[in-house]
């Protein structure tokens, strides 16, 4: 499978992050559940939630005689996949059994792929601290997830539920690329960006839809790979970083003891924040995997991948691409404004409303991102439409309100819906003092009212220049246009 | 026939179901009739299920439709099941402990279409444990009337074997306890007990009978076959019993289903066909090779050609099937665990103690041999050397069957070395079976239609069958060659004694 | 090449098979036998040949088939559970799974 590569891919150059003088290598496998109706091989359905065993047909319990049936369904939702990261797309892929008993494993053998998967290559683009990264992956490949088992409950009995025996996976596996928990984590956050932008996977993680295994081993710099343990099923963003951060501490602490790491599968209990080794099984790692032989091999001609490509939505590294070129932002506003389909479509509606794309992304990026985030909702959700933003965007641009003032009206806006931003300026009698006769009236008294402040600009200190706009604002109500303000005093006090 | 003259269960398939279109009789009495038959030869040890009141509902719903004029084409048809199909109104057992007393809740699909095309089903017949087995000693449910497992036998010969794995299907046939029933075929398990038993048998294409509703053995082999009197009966049934489920058989071939009587009839003039040396060797016995030399001396007579061709990789067979055949079992029958159907092991420690005690206690001898087998050459290390190696050897074994049939249009040779061989007699000798397999194995592998007819009798005046192997969808040659046979012949009419 | 009693009780763990001493001192004699008439296979020259994915390939390409993505399997949990050894509420239960 993957050959273990001591270069490491191409990203703007960096130093070494050490953690006590060690590197760390982290590679990642991350199940996703495909978004499909039925089942991979199956037509159960996948729906979540259903009480036990009632989605589990007679091909998912492994009834004797049971035969698989491939889902059309879940290998388009691979090609889609393969497209997005730049993968190749086998023309030829394989399904094999792999071979091991569990009672979550009805068959015995989960189908899955083995030397010819359907994905093969690819990479992910992210950026972490403002600089470009990119992880490679070796491939991804379709599957069929296992059962469930319940541990509560039974007196010394496990019970097993298959409804979700058979849910199509797609497993994505990277190349051990990363060198932090916090270069992991972005990656997770990336690609799982990416799989439900593309609508492949519905990412909800606290239901199982998106699981990763961190592979982690350190080194000296310069030394070999480490043998490396892998951290099972973290199915947070939150408890991957620290599950990382406890693993690296804990093989460092071991090496540095005298000991040799050995190859284990662990997993993190997020109430302990530690990872341990589940009890190690002899004969783990013999799955004996062969071609499935109820299964011939998975075709796809080069006319169903350009099918798929022409019908899929712009993915959001090129529409970032896009931003940044059509719309001069800064790669960061693009990457932000790009995080889900619903925001980025809501930005560009208003960008091109409004005519002032990088005001658009300030305030998408922040008065926006906070209260969908607040109220765990998408952009297309938000009681601000995106026209509304535009037109309140354009109040600030033309002078009728300042920053502050726009503030107040976004919250009235958001928080009683179907109003109109003129109106609301009006009611809340936030417009700005345009009036230059009144402002200069302003700016002459408090001038004269602050001869000191007067002085120490002169001599020199901005600071008494800042404490003189505050006083006009102040004097103003905050009704003055700050900027006005402050060319008309700079003006004044020029002599 | 006339009825008047003739047992019912005297007559071939095709002539039952005149007389039951005719209203000359009626598929209630033809149930009972070979219900009540069965009961009087239980010592034959051939059904492990029935149950009168399925069947004479079915018999009665097909009285009900010979009566609106409505009948299918196998109307009213009695016959009963290879316990390797499952049955949603019988048990199905595949002859194996693990699966006593098991109830599927659905029905195979080569069950369903011959139900639906009207056929009656009188019960559930035994088998080798899994198909696994050349001699249907290894069945480990006891049959009806029988309260512990016993061979089935031979009716030409009670105290030697039927055959295996189907033996009992074929035992029933030539015992008359029904004119027709089916088979599975993975190595040779339809002709071979088809041979021993005086009676034919067909294994089609790889993929043109569903495999849905079959309890596996290997994957990449098994199919599901018709075993009655006569080629034309065979015929009749294997065109009900073909066709694509594209739904629920991925092996499938998407090829449409074929009345496979249509050349019944034709002219043999010119048929070429080719007998492979290999198939005629010091390893054949003296009876059985006189009686293929008489056939082919026959077929000559109706105007075919011989031809001798080679089939060099023929001894290879034995190892490639014996590497392949268990490699895939070994998975298949992992999920018999105790979980979630089948036998669970009393008593256990803990998890890993149920596997393990489930699966010795529910498996038998030879299921276990091979289970190992197969486990063993796809682990760790050894799955080139064996595996992979066994087949890419696959592949060139089929290739030299496509380079055999430039020269030829349709392969003949015996079934098996010798004839039918005592109860008991190789039992201990697991090896001495496998090695018997070696006629039978290469078109199974190849994936090719084989069949065998009645060719004759041997040693013990137990039955020696003629083996023809056709190119792929050449059923209804394969069955033409062997209809004319049968129309210049009378091998296939015998019957043994106190039946 | 041989197997020894350590391929057997490997074997037999790795297929979940509980085997008597007897029976694998037995098991050990037939493989062995077995594995005899198997050495000749390995040995035949097999360079450049590719197995078979399905014995149609010998004639033609055979690819999977792909059905379109339709749930339609009624719940029919009583019917699967028919045969099941042990099961509580729909569930199948099983002596306690140690992760």
């Amino acid at each position: 499978m993957s050959t273990l590569t001591e270069t490491s891919p191409a990203t703007e150059a960096r130093p070494p992050v050490l953690v006590r003088g060690y590197e760390v290598v982290i590679g990642f496998e991350t199940h996703a559940q495909l978004s499909t109706r039925s089942k991979i091989f199956s037509r159960a359905s996948t729906a979540f939630g259903a009480a036990p065993n009632t989605q589990a047909c007679a091909v998912d319990l492994a009834l004797p005689g049971t035969l698989p049936v491939m889902n059309r369904g879940a290998v388009e939702r691979a090609i889609e996949f393969g497209l997005a990261l730049g993968a190749h797309i086998a023309e030829r892929s394989v399904f094999a059994r792999k071979n091991y008993f569990y009672p979550d494993l009805p068959k015995g053998y989960q189908i899955s792929q083995f030397e010819i998967p359907v994905v093969q290559g690819g990479q992910v683009g992210f950026f972490l601290d403002g600089a470009r990264r990119s992880v490679r992956l070796v491939r991804a490949h379709l599957e069929e997830d296992a059962g469930k088992s319940l541990h509560e409950d039974f007196a010394g009995q496990s019970g097993i539920d298959l409804n979700r025996a058979g849910t199509p996976l797609l497993e994505i596996v990277t190349e051990p690329d990363m060198r932090s928990s916090a270069e992991a984590v972005a990656y997770a956050r990336e690609l799982h960006k990416i799989v439900t932008w593309i609508g492949i996977c519905d990412g909800n993680m606290q239901e199982g839809s998106f699981r990763c295994d961190a592979n982690v081993s350190v080194r000296k710099p310069g030394a070999p790979l480490g043998t490396r343990r892998e951290i099972k099923n973290l199915n947070s963003f939150k408890f991957m970083q620290q599950a990382i951060d406890f693993e690296v501490q804990w093989q460092i602490d071991q090496i540095e003891d005298g000991h040799a790491i050995q190859q284990a599968t662990v997993l993190f209990n997020p109430d302990t924040g530690e990872t341990r080794a589940m009890r190690t099984k002899e004969d783990a790692a013999d799955y004996r995997y062969f071609p499935d032989p109820d299964l011939p091999p998975l075709v796809i001609a080069r006319s169903w991948v350009e099918e798929v490509r022409a019908g899929m939505a712009e993915l959001p590294r090129v529409m970032a691409q896009r931003f940044v070129a059509d719309y001069g932002l800064p790669d960061y506003d693009a990457d932000t404004l790009t995080q889900n389909q619903s925001l980025a479509a809501y930005f560009e509606a208003a960008a091109k409303a409004c005519g002032h794309p990088k005001l658009a992304s300030n305030w998408v990026m922040g008065e926006v991102s906070r209260r969908l985030n607040a109220g765990d909702m998408r952009a297309s959700a938000a009681p601000v439409t995106a026209a509304m933003l535009a037109r309140l965007i354009q109040r600030i641009a033309d002078g009728t309100i300042s920053n502050n003032a726009a503030r107040q009206v976004f919250d009235a806006l958001w928080n009683t819906p179907d109003q109109d931003v003129d109106a609301v300026i009006e009611a809340l009698g936030l417009r700005q003092m345009n009036d230059s006769g009144a402002l200069e009236k302003i700016i002459d008294e408090v001038i004269a009212a602050n001869a000191k402040s007067v002085d120490e600009f002169r001599q020199g200190k901005d600071k008494a220049f800042n404490a003189l706009v505050g006083m006009v604002m102040k004097a103003s109500k905050g009704k003055a246009n700050p900027q006005q303000a402050g060319d008309m005093l700079r003006r004044k006090l020029a002599g | 026939m006339s009825l008047s003259t003739t047992e019912l269960h005297d007559l071939s398939l095709t002539g039952l179901l005149t007389h039951l279109r005719q209203r000359e009789v009626s598929a209630t009495e033809v149930a009972s009739h070979f219900l009540a038959r069965a009961q009087d030869h239980e010592h034959l040890g051939a059904y492990l299920a029935r149950d009168p009141a399925v069947t004479l509902e079915q018999a009665g719903a097909a009285d009900r439709r010979l009566a609106a004029g409505t009948p299918g084409a196998l109307e009213g048809a009695p016959l009963a099941h290879k316990d390797i199909f499952v049955t949603r109104d019988f048990p199905s057992t595949a002859g194996s402990r693990m699966l006593a007393g098991y109830r599927s809740p659905f029905d195979a699909t080569v069950v369903q279409r011959l139900a639906g095309a009207g056929a009656v089903t009188l019960g559930k017949l035994s088998c080798d444990e899994f198909a696994m087995g050349s001699s249907n000693e290894n069945a480990a449910i006891a049959p009806i009337g029988q309260t512990v497992p016993v061979s089935v036998r031979n009716p030409w010969n009670t105290d030697h074997i039927p055959g295996g794995s189907s033996g009992a299907s074929a035992a029933a046939v030539a015992a008359r306890l029904m004119p027709a029933s089916t088979g599975t075929d993975t190595g040779g398990s339809i002709r071979q007990p088809a041979s021993f038993c005086g009676i034919t048998g067909i294994k089609p294409t790889y993929g043109r009978a569903s495999r849905y509703g079959m309890v596996a053995f290997a994957s990449s082999l098994d199919q599901a076959g018709p075993m009655a009197r006569s080629a034309e009966d065979c015929a009749l049934l294997l065109s009900h019993m073909c066709g694509p489920d594209l739904d629920r058989d991925s092996t499938s071939l998407d090829i449409p289903a074929e009345d496979f009587r249509a050349q019944l009839g034709q002219s043999l003039d010119g048929l070429r066909i080719g007998v492979p040396r290999e198939f005629l060797g010091d390893g054949v016995a003296p009876d059985v090779r006189s009686a293929i030399e008489a056939a082919l001396a026959e077929y000559e007579k109706l105007g075919a050609r011989r031809v001798e061709i080679s089939l060099p990789r023929t001894e290879l067979s034995i190892p490639v099937y014996y590497i392949i055949a268990p490699a895939e079992a070994s998975s298949n029958l992992s999920r018999f665990d105790g979980v979630k159907f089948g036998h669970r092991a009393p008593e256990f420690k803990d998890l890993q103690d149920m596997y393990r005690k489930t699966r010795a206690q529910g498996f038998g001898d030879e299921v276990k041999r091979r289970i190992m087998i197969g486990t063993y050459v796809l682990s760790h290390g050894y799955y080139d050397a064996y595996y992979l190696q066994a087949q890419k050897i696959r592949r060139m074994l089929s290739d030299d069957f496509q380079q055999a049939f430039r020269s030829c249009d349709v392969i003949a040779g015996p079934v098996a070395p010798t004839v039918a061989w005592k109860i008991g007699e190789k039992s201990d000798d697991p090896l001495a079976n496998y090695l018997a397999d070696i006629f039978t194995l290469p078109a199974s592998l190849a994936g090719l239609p084989g069949m065998s007819l009645p060719a004759g009798f041997g040693a013990n005046d137990l039955p020696v069958g003629l083996q023809l192997i056709g190119n792929y969808l050449q059923e209804a040659q394969l069955l033409n060659v062997a209809h004319r046979f049968q129309q210049a012949t009378d091998f296939h009419t015998r019957k043994p004694q106190g039946f | 090449m041989p197997l020894s009693p350590s391929d057997i009780s490997r074997i037999a763990n790795l297929a979940r098979l509980e085997l008597s001493l007897p029976e694998s001192e037995r098991m050990l004699t037939q493989l062995n036998s077995f594995f005899d008439i198997v050495q000749q296979m390995r040995a035949v020259d097999t360079a450049g040949i590719e197995p078979l994915p399905h014995p149609f390939a010998t004639i033609g390409e055979v690819a999977l088939r792909l059905r379109a993505d339709v749930a339609s399997e009624p719940d029919q949990r009583s019917a699967n559970q028919r045969s099941a050894p042990a099961v509580e509420d729909g569930l199948f239960l099983v002596p306690k799974v140690i992760e």
